[in-house]
């Protein structure tokens, strides 16, 4: 990598341009938070708004101290299994910088997804699918901000998807602090099997705010909150609800409006080793909220080999519209688990080995990551036995990098 | 309101280190051990894209987490 000089590594003096950057970024922090607190108007120009901000910390920035990301080639085997659901498919990533200020990225993935889940069989038939997601990125270093526009495409049979991001992070406090504001703004077109005229779009707006500090020469922390409103057509055209145990269609809200707060703490422990603890909490307009917790410990073996150990515990309460078996007819009515009262839990462990420099020129890494999950439903059941529904679920990502 | 209060507390932090004009009390020569790979909060690229994808699409919650991906219709 040519330009990028390490933010943990590098000594620089920010104070003079602290105050003016700081000002700029503050400006983002109140702005965002209004919209992370709803207290601002869902509207679609605030697109303009926004670069303005973007353009008030361009200005203000000064010191070179972030940096580009690493230049890499990735290539990836993943596979889901549970719940009658199989994903797997290779993915792939280059990444490379220019004139050692930008990094251009693409990456390619694909989900071959074979669908029996308790959704498909009882209303359904089980069936196969391929979608694939396309995504470009360039970052840009100006002085003590890295500026990152993004865009993706995701296409299956009955559903695409396009996004476009914008991200921006700013060091600030000598390199201590950096925050970063972001925006994506998201069109999705639903389709249906067997309907060529049915076409229904959902839009998606999301706006995010974080800070990542340095607490001591051994603890990070990092606080970052986002916001996401959906509107248009966010329910499936396939799924039913059940009003006194018959089927009947689905019908959720066309809006929905969604914050997450996301806290993450990681610290030295000695040893070569590292403890991650993260926690988010979120809550919705459709009466949903959910904990997640996760707690993981890295460590070193040698030179080459890095082992990684973590526990995710998941929870979450019901939609208000959601009921397995409605006793009136309401204006929304859904049947979906993912709205469901439920939790799920499981163990994950990660192993990577540095196999050295190949051709003088490529540093390879190949890691291998596998999690368990239970997911454990709360008043959701499978019509076919009456008892509350569960299950168990594999996760794994097999993976060659090459640093260059 | 508990969103309000963690955003007021982030505010006034800022705000207070931003009137200070606080010089860093971790020196960069003191940053060796946060720059180890081990104490990143993202991992992999490819790796988060996935982990996150199975827990949107499972999940109602989603966000903050920094990974951006396409949406998708599954069940």
């Amino acid at each position: 990598m040519g330009v990028t000089r390490s933010r943990l590594t590098e000594g620089r003096n920010l104070a003079p341009a602290f105050g003016r950057s700081a000002r700029a970024v503050l400006r983002g922090i109140v702005w965002t938070a209004a919209r992370l607190l709803g207290r601002v108007r869902v509207q679609r120009a605030q697109g303009a708004r926004l670069a303005g901000l973007l353009g008030g910390v361009l200005a203000a920035a000064r010191a070179n101290g972030v940096e580009l990301p690493e230049d890499r080639a990735d290539t990836m085997f993943h596979l889901y299994d549970g719940g009658g659901v199989t994903a797997l498919g290779p993915a792939v990533l280059i990444r490379k910088s220019l004139l050692d200020r930008f990094s251009l990225s693409g990456s390619y993935y694909v989900d071959m997804v074979s669908n029996a889940s308790i959704d498909v069989v009882t209303t359904a038939s089980p069936y196969h699918e391929t979608r694939r997601e396309a995504a470009l990125g360039v970052d840009y270093v100006y002085h003590d901000s890295l500026i990152s526009l993004s865009g993706t495409h995701s296409k299956e049979p009955d559903y695409s998807a396009d996004s476009a991001g914008l991200d921006i992070s700013q060091d600030v406090f000598g390199g201590m602090t950096t925050v970063s504001v972001g925006y994506t703004r998201g069109w999705d077109t639903v389709g249906k099997h067997g309907s060529p005229s049915f076409s229904a779009p959902a839009n998606h707006w999301q706006y995010r705010l974080g800070v990542t500090q340095i607490l001591t020469s051994r603890w990070l922390m990092s606080l970052n909150l986002e916001s996401i409103s959906d509107d248009g057509y966010l329910q499936s055209p396939y799924r039913v609800a059940r009003l006194f145990g018959a089927a009947v269609p689905e019908r959720d809200p066309s809006t929905r409006t969604s914050r997450a707060a996301l806290l993450r703490v990681a610290g030295d422990v000695g040893s070569h080793s590292a403890v991650h603890v993260q926690y988010r909490y979120f809550w919705d307009t459709w009466g949903i909220t959910a904990h997640t917790a996760e707690l993981g410990y890295a460590r070193h073996f040698g030179d080459r080999w890095l082992a990684e150990g973590t526990v995710r515990y998941y929870r979450q309460s019901h939609a208000l519209f959601y009921s397995n078996d409605f006793t009136s007819d309401m204006t929304f009515m859904s049947r979906n688990r993912q709205l469901s009262t439920f939790w799920d839990a499981g163990p994950g462990v990660k192993a990577s080995y540095s196999a050295g420099r190949v051709a003088s020129r490529f540093d390879i890494k190949v890691t291998a990551g596998y999690q368990w999950l239970r997911f454990q439903y709360r008043d959701f059941t499978d019509i076919r036995t009456g008892q509350l529904y569960k299950f168990n679920a594999n996760v794994l990502e097999f993976f060659v990098s090459a640093a260059y | 309101m508990n969103a309000c209060r963690i955003v007021a507390g982030g505010l006034t932090a800022a705000l207070v280190l931003a009137g200070c004009s606080i010089q860093p009390w971790v020196k960069p020569y003191e940053r060796e051990r946060l720059a180890d790979p081990i104490m990143k909060f993202s991992g992999e690229p490819l790796a988060d894209k996935h982990r996150e994808h199975v827990f949107d699409v499972r999940e109602a919650s989603h966000g903050a987490t920094g990974v951006q991906g396409g949406g998708c219709g599954c069940n």
